[in-house]
């Protein structure tokens, strides 16, 4: 089911919850809302489920008007963030229970659960109760329940924020998965970049109650269109300097150069934003397109396979990602490499103007 | 301050254990030094907190004993422990002041007015809430109140050793790493024994000078953040360190040589047994596997687009392998061919890597 969002507005008192959004999601399609707590994500789903209704504008289901339709009647499943499952109900019968509740035939009933049940791994635990089951099991519970409907619309609000962070991996690979041959259209709420990265897809950027960009995941995490989107979309956060571009020069506040190369040349002359990401600038031998710049280590981070090394440059914080362990202590001096064909510009008002 | 010994420690929360897996901990004997930093990581359900409540004081180990120093407080209460702990949610009295908050553990223990007035502007400068010390704990966001949670257990100048219980869980994501830098400040500056107890690897990696990694209420390996990247000694730290987690492949023993699915593979491990298969892999990193026209041939299955590199899942045989390539490299679309770093190679024989 393809789901459109037309000047969609929500008020509560004084408060503007979402500002008029636009949003076309295909049918079939993943799609993830990705903002920090309270921008909105929550909102939008429980708009798009008919939880709430809109101040202002319409929600669409194919070519249907459903702004008016309450929840019961949209044919829509949803995922919370704590795991919601019947205490005293089995596994089994917690994913059966809608279809009990839609009145299947019992054959019916016990085939959709078993293929369900067999694609979540949940096949050995279907007599158990939820108490019994770790917690990546019972989330997968509540998951076989929102599948087992065959729901055309499935709204997972953070669904594996309170995982081990190892089993969020493995799901993360999964999820999409799960989905992907039932035709359902899937929306995706998280605060972690790293996670919509991991689940590909579609991607809505939102920040206080806006959609600031939306579009191919991995897209618009290396092009964000503003400032802002930029801010959403990256962990740890895209590096932001001042530049001045002087005719063939790019110069750097603290007073670091390097020539414009043909991809930025129609910019004209002044200050710009530049932005880029810490894997962007790296520790390392040079590369044919990179500037050294240099700064007092602050801190560094290992996350297991990458190093994040936040770094002093002429007084600014400005953050490295290198893949692979490489240790440091406070206060080293290092020399990062920049890459300056992966450089963004933005103006005054923060938009994108070259990559 | 003190060192602490764990001698010969087990523990299980059933009245008569018999079988090994009626134990919540194995086998645990450990020594960790004075000053040190102290990461106990693992999934939930390892023993961890277990451990860490046998060092607190809140459990009495089934066998075995504690000591901090040469004392022996094996049935010493937590209360007369000296120990500061910092728990997962934020411990904090609300309709008092910030400063109150702080001062609290101090002047519970008699500590003069001028001491504690000392002590509280000391702790609150390392977490820059020099400038909420007036306002009521109330009104602050859930870091805020957890940054006090923070100060609380750092104000005591005469703990033995501060634990932190998974501290960041109520952090947004983009204030995570502030806080996680903050923390490994002040153990620099302040030297004393911590332990923190988390299951997320960055967390861990970024904090502790030594990570004991655990599974199954055993500690499977202790070691930096390098060596456990480098050198996994067991195939459980090989798939839990690194996102992806290590490929652990079945392998076969001939005369001395590892093969792999019929190919021969060179690996750093030099005790090798002469023949065999049973229970013997191969562990490899995704960072380590690359494409290699002289390699064995795969079919690649998926390329997962993470914006800041390429996963790739290629399959040899029946065998599933991921690699980890750069953003902007080429995948081979005819007859791809990879092949295994020798050096980053290694040897497992019943989950134990073989040096």
């Amino acid at each position: 089911m393809g789901i459109e969002l037309k000047q969609v507005s929500k008020r509560v008192g004084a408060e503007m919850h979402i500002y008029e959004a636009d949003l076309v999601l295909e049918k079939g399609g993943f799609n993830i809302l990705l903002g920090t707590t309270l921008s909105g994500k929550t909102t939008l789903m429980r708009l798009m489920a008919g939880l709430e209704a809109p101040t202002s504008g319409e929600v669409w289901f194919d070519d249907k008007n459903v702004t008016g339709v309450r929840v019961q009647k949209r044919e829509v499943a949803m995922v919370y963030q704590a795991f919601i499952n019947y205490p005293s109900f089995t596994v089994f019968d917690n994913i059966a229970s809608p279809l009990r509740v839609a009145r299947l035939p019992d054959a019916e009933i016990r085939k959709r659960v078993g293929e369900i049940a067999e694609l979540l791994k949940l096949s050995p635990m279907l007599d158990r109760m939820p108490d019994e089951l770790s917690g990546g099991q019972q989330q997968r519970t509540a998951l076989g329940r929102a599948l087992v409907k065959n729901a055309p619309l499935v709204l997972l609000d953070e669904p594996l924020a309170n995982l081990d962070y190892k089993l969020r991996e493995e799901l993360r690979d999964e999820l999409p998965k799960l989905f992907e041959n039932t035709g359902a259209t899937v929306v995706y709420a998280t605060s972690e970049p790293q996670e919509a990265l991991m689940l590909g897809g579609h991607t809505a950027t939102l920040h206080q109650g806006r959609i600031t960009q939306y579009g191919v995941t991995a897209e618009i995490f290396r092009k964000p269109n503003t400032l802002i989107s930029a801010r959403v979309f990256s962990d740890p956060p895209m590096n932001n300097a001042i530049v001045d571009k002087q005719g063939g020069t790019f110069v750097l506040a603290d007073g670091i150069r390097w020539p414009v190369s043909g991809k930025y040349s129609a910019m004209a002359d002044g200050c710009y934003t530049l932005g880029i990401h810490p894997h962007h600038v790296t520790l390392g031998e040079a590369r044919e397109d990179s500037i050294a710049i240099n700064g007092l280590v602050q801190v560094a981070e290992i996350s297991g396979s990458e190093s994040i090394v936040h770094v002093d440059i002429a007084g600014n914080p400005w953050v490295s990602a290198t893949q692979g362990v490489h240790p440091f202590e406070v206060g080293d001096s290092t020399e990062l490499q920049m890459q300056v064909e992966r450089c963004l510009y933005f103006d005054e008002d923060g938009s994108l103007v070259a990559s | 301050m003190a060192k602490i010994t764990l001698e010969n420690i087990r523990h299980s929360y059933l009245p008569e254990p018999k079988k090994k897996e009626d134990y919540a901990l194995q086998q645990i004997d450990a020594e960790w030094s004075d000053g040190s930093a102290y990461a106990l990581l693992g999934p939930s359900g390892c023993g961890k907190t277990t451990l860490l409540n046998i060092i607190s004081g809140l459990l009495t180990p089934s066998e075995g004993r504690v000591l901090f120093d040469e004392s022996d407080v094996t049935d010493t209460p937590t209360t007369e422990r000296q120990i500061a702990q910092v728990f997962q949610f934020p411990v904090v009295y609300d309709t008092m002041t910030v400063f109150d908050n702080l001062a609290f553990p101090l002047r519970n223990r008699g500590i003069a007015e001028g001491k504690v007035k000392t002590r509280v502007n000391e702790v609150a400068k390392m977490l820059d809430l020099e400038n909420s010390l007036n306002k009521r704990a109330a009104g602050l966001t859930a870091d805020g109140k957890q940054k006090i949670s923070l100060g609380r257990g750092l104000v005591r100048e005469d703990v033995n050793v501060i634990m932190f219980d998974e501290p960041l869980t109520v952090i947004d994501p983009h204030l995570k790493w502030l806080l996680r830098s903050k923390l490994k400040e002040l153990h620099q500056q302040l030297g004393r024994t911590m332990i923190y107890v988390t299951h997320d690897q960055t967390e861990a990696l970024t904090f502790a000078d030594h990570v004991v990694v655990m599974y199954e209420g055993t500690v499977v390996q202790v070691g930096t953040p390098i060596e456990l990247f480098e050198h996994p000694a067991h195939t459980f730290v090989g798939h839990f360190i690194g996102s992806p987690g290590m490929n652990i492949l079945p392998c076969e023993m001939s005369d001395g040589v590892v093969h792999f699915a019929g190919n021969q593979v060179r690996t750093a491990s030099t005790n090798l047994p002469s023949n065999g298969s049973d229970n013997i892999e191969v562990g490899i990193r995704p960072e380590f596997v690359e494409f290699d026209d002289e390699g064995f041939p795969v079919e690649i299955i998926k390329v997962d687009d993470l914006g800041r590199h390429q996963i790739v899942l290629a399959r040899h045989d029946s065998n599933m392998i991921k690699m980890i390539v750069a953003e902007d490299a080429q995948i081979p679309s005819e007859n791809p061919c990879i092949s295994f770093s020798p050096a980053q190679t290694r040897l497992y024989k019943d989950s134990w890597v073989i040096d």
